[in-house]
């Protein structure tokens, strides 16, 4: 390892910008004759659109054009879709409900986008869209998805029935049923996931440019992936062919997984440039983003587990209704099912599992993926139901946990996955270690004295990363394969230029890209440049969510070099008149093993592109493509140890200790690994202590601002003890799991049942807010 | 619609805003001083945080005429030329960022508060003085770092000056 090589701490090259104002975010970015956008939304959760008179905003100052769902219907622009099919236990395909960029018969929550007001200054485009009149009916509404099911319920979109989406399963009912009849103990919870807002800290934006003597459309949007958004605006909305269309997603600040979905707010502006010769530009403000951006969890459960007498699981079944929302958002279908489902074994060897999910329409924003994932609900409800079990069987968590490791490999779970390599008690020995676990009796007993309830809980995740083979995801619904391409251009100075169809939003790809090229050429960081983002740039590649950056990403970057590697040795080998087969690359130069004959990395770059003389038959210049598409997913695990101290008083709970040990097999650089495990552990203790999206029975987001909405803030943070332990991922080239959702993982069942531990009670409901602890405590010793 | 005219970055400005336009707008959009960015609208996240006569203040909760014959300093003046600020510096040396879009804020706010504690600061202080800042992709973990080190950097600093001057 070099001091810029891989794993090396690396301080990023991207950070000069972004600590001077340099940055440029899309609300950053200026294009003559841009005007602004405000978008009119229905103040109602479920209504129909009588009538939409736009004449009074129309002749209001600055005004440039009024559109709405007709006009952008009539134009042929298509419905939002989401591109994973499932299917319904009995076959049938799941009901995606008609969802127009621009609401026109109906709205169905509470931020739906109903029109469109362009004019000269943001503050006039707002001004005339509360001008803009329209008149709802108003229906009743429903919130929560179980009331949604019911008889009765308000029906949302004619083509599902009950508002069921699909009814789901996966495993082996028959031999789970089996096992919970036969067992010696069976341990029954009922697992709620709350409902959260993703938060990235920039709010989602667009601006579409229509180029008319082009004929061609430019859009800069906030989008963790641009080729995505542009093949499906281009195939599914008719914006234009993708050869007309180029997706420019900048500095993004931050994504979460909300930034994946093409919405109708970048549609509509890319159809409103053309409609009014304008380039248009819209930014969202935070209540717009609490309305409209896809919302994430909000599952409610319930499941049995079952012990032999040697306290072994013998089988998990598990009911789950999850809440989608008003409409089918991009990814919604697979992230209750194929993300969620598959990993309930966790980092357990379980015989049996059966999972059961229904889907269901509710007149809330659309709910999708959100750091982790799927995963997370899967985690919460393992780790809890682990936590009862051990309190029933009055075992150690930490030891119910050991006897039931999975501790060979491959081994194939249940449900779908075949994990290929991990160290479950390495983990847990190193946070048990690094939380002094084995101590806790004194210092709980020590917090008892200063009259605080002390409390310790424990999580041991698991997640599938590297997302996805195309071939398997294919299988299972996906409309999409999720390889990741690269270019890789070696200037003729020997510069390097790094293409890539990852996207960059607060992961440091400009550093960790380029690190990896250092490790295999030992050109400087600072001379090679990572592009990514723009379809005119970057050939087809698929973004970043779901981990997958290093381990698909990095992967197409590995294999390109590769290529680079094997044509650069070949003209060192030419040029030094040595065997190709005895070159290697060394310092920046290329040598001949063995000897002192060497040709600096520069030189041989030159005379790739000088060609004055190259092996017969050798195309000039230096650079390469790859294509990669992962054999497997990967498998991060790690366990996680939290600590707090309640005041019965007050609840108010302080997470005193923070503990986490994870094993994301090889790493990049260690400084930026760290900073996304504290990043994705805040977020799960905000979901455990302090978030929450509420909804009231009429479907009026109660939630909607930072006011309201609990961020999670430094004073509510400890700092964090993080650790790593690797078994090298076997499926990919550099052995990389992924680690970008694993603090959202494994966090919040951690906080739960410390609290719950601390308290002395089975449950209590995430956020577990002050006046929820309290109460708890209160009703806890009434008993 | 009001003319103004106040020092940004140490330079003269002027120029015409309407009356309801925000500090923030008028940096961003007429000044196009972009480093200022807006989370929020209702000035809890702390992304558009710079300096009116040297304190720390949220540019959206300030019109543009208030700020009229004030001394602005933005996130894009607070380096010297080339020399990185030791907050800059510090953020950068301890990943102190992620996205990069709350961080502009984050400096700023932390600059104040470095200034506000001549006696120095501790991990409590900072994390309390960080409530007006919101950040998504850190966890504060390696801001509060970063802030720290800053002190420690400024207080070394500034000894280092009286030692001279003495």
């Amino acid at each position: 390892m070099g001091i810029e090589g891989v794993g090396a701490r690396v301080a990023r090259k991207e950070d000069k910008r972004f600590i001077t104002g340099a940055g440029r975010y899309v609300d950053d970015m200026v294009v003559p004759g841009m005007k602004h956008a405000a978008f009119v939304r229905s103040p109602h959760a479920h209504a129909q659109i009588k009538k939409i008179d736009v004449k009074k905003a129309q002749a209001m100052p600055g005004v440039i054009g009024v559109l709405t769902g007709k006009e952008l219907k009539a134009d042929g622009i298509g419905n939002l879709i989401c591109g994973w099919m499932i299917h319904s236990k009995d076959g049938s395909p799941m009901k995606m409900g008609a969802w127009s960029p621009l609401a026109v018969d109906k709205v169905r929550y509470v931020g739906d986008a109903v029109v469109i007001v362009v004019a000269e200054t943001k503050g006039q485009a707002r001004d005339a869209a509360e001008a803009v009149e329209i008149t709802y009916k108003e229906l009743k509404a429903v919130v929560d998805a179980t009331k949604a099911l019911e008889k009765g319920a308000p029906q949302l979109h004619p083509e599902a029935e009950s508002n069921l989406i699909f009814d789901w399963e996966i495993g082996d009912a028959k031999a789970t049923d089996a096992a919970i009849k036969a067992a010696a103990h069976v341990t029954r919870m009922k697992i709620v996931n709350n409902r959260l807002v993703p938060n990235a800290m920039e709010p989602r934006a667009a601006l579409g440019h229509y180029d008319k003597a082009e004929d061609h459309y430019t859009c800069w949007t906030t989008s963790q992936n641009p080729h995505v958004a542009r093949l499906v605006m281009s195939a599914f909305y008719n914006i234009a062919p993708e050869n007309k269309l180029r997706v420019i997603a900048p500095d993004v600040g931050g994504g979460f997984g909300s930034k994946i979905y093409i919405y109708p707010e970048e549609i509509v502006c890319l159809w409103a440039s053309k409609k009014t010769g304008v380039p248009v530009k819209w930014v969202a403000d935070r209540t717009e983003s609490f309305l409209s951006d896809a919302h994430g969890r909000d599952h409610v459960s319930t499941v049995e587990m079952a012990f032999d007498k040697n306290n072994r699981i013998t089988g998990l079944k598990v009911d789950t209704i999850a809440n989608l929302g008003a409409y089918m958002s991009l990814f919604s279908s697979c992230v209750p099912t194929y993300l969620y489902a598959t990993l309930l074994s966790g980092q357990y060897d379980i015989p049996a599992i059966h999972a059961n999910v229904r889907t269901v329409y509710t007149n809330t924003a659309p709910v999708d993926a959100y750091r982790g994932a799927g995963r997370p609900e899967a985690t919460y409800l393992l780790e809890r139901t682990m936590e009862a079990a051990a309190r029933e069987l009055g075992v150690s968590p930490a030891e119910l946990r050991r006897t039931n490791f999975i501790t060979s490999f491959p081994h194939q779970t249940p449900v779908i996955m075949n994990y290929d390599a991990g160290d479950y008690a390495a983990s847990l020995d190193a946070a048990t270690k690094a939380s002094d676990y084995a101590g806790f009796a004194k210092r709980k007993a020590a917090a008892a004295k200063k009259g605080l309830l002390r409390g310790i809980g424990m999580s041991c995740y698991i997640e599938a990363c590297g997302i996805a083979p195309s071939a398997a995801v294919g299988s299972l619904g996906a409309g999409v394969g999720l390889w990741e391409s690269a270019e890789v251009r070696v200037n003729a100075v020997g510069t390097i230029e790094v293409l890539t169809g990852s996207h960059s939003h607060g992961q440091g790809h400009e550093t960790t890209f380029a690190q990896l090229v250092n490790e295999r050429f030992g050109v400087p960081i600072d001379s090679v440049s990572i592009v990514h983002g723009d379809t005119d740039k970057v050939q087809m590649g698929m973004g970043t969510y779901g981990s997958r950056s290093g381990a698909v990403g990095m992967s197409a970057i590995v294999k390109a070099l590769d290529k680079v590697e094997a044509k650069a040795k070949k003209i060192a080998a030419h040029l030094l008149e040595a065997d190709e087969g005895d070159i290697v690359i060394e310092n920046g130069a290329l040598k001949v093993a063995g000897t002192d004959k060497n040709i600096p990395w520069f030189q041989m770059a030159l005379a790739a592109y000088t060609a004055h003389n190259l092996p017969g038959g050798m195309e000039p210049g230096l650079k390469e493509t790859a294509f990669y598409d992962p054999s497997n997913f990967t498998f991060p695990a790690g366990c996680y140890i939290c600590e707090v101290e309640i005041d019965p008083e007050t609840g108010t709970t302080e997470i005193v200790q923070f503990v986490a040990a994870d094993d994301f097999g090889n790493i990049i650089n260690p400084m930026i690994v760290e900073g996304q495990v504290h990043g994705g552990i805040a977020q799960g203790i905000g979901q455990a202590l302090l978030e929450g999206a509420h909804y009231d029975a009429s479907g009026q987001l109660l939630t909607a601002s930072y006011m309201d909405y609990t961020m999670p803030r430094a004073d509510d943070l400890p700092s964090f003890k993080v650790s790593t332990s690797n078994t090298p991922c076997p499926s990919n080239p550099l052995g990389i799991k992924g680690c970008g959702e694993a603090g959202a993982i494994g966090s919040p069942p951690a906080v739960i049942n410390a609290i719950t531990d601390a308290i002395g009670i089975t449950d209590i409901a995430m956020p577990a807010s002050p006046s929820t602890v309290w109460a708890a405590i209160r009703a806890a010793t009434k008993h | 619609m009001s003319d103004l005219s106040l020092m940004v970055n140490g330079k003269r400005v002027s120029g015409t805003a309407e009356d309801r336009t925000l500090l923030v707008h008028f940096l961003r959009e007429n000044l196009g001083l972009t480093g200022t960015h807006v989370g929020c609208d209702t000035s809890q996240c702390g992304a558009c945080v710079v300096h009116v006569d040297g304190k720390a203040v949220k540019s959206c909760s300030m019109l543009a005429v208030q700020a009229s014959g004030s001394s602005v300093v933005t996130i894009e003046g607070l380096a010297n030329g080339a020399d990185l600020h030791p907050v800059q510096a510090a953020f950068k040396e301890h990943h102190g960022l992620q996205c990069g879009f709350c961080t502009p804020g984050m400096i700023m706010t932390a600059t104040d508060m470095i200034a506000r504690h001549p006696e120095g600061l501790d991990e409590a202080t900072v994390r309390a003085e960080l409530e007006g800042n919101i950040c998504r992709c850190t966890g504060y973990h390696n801001i509060v770092k970063a802030i720290l080190a800053a002190s420690k950097t400024m207080a070394k600093g500034v000894k280092g000056k009286a030692k001279q001057a003495a």
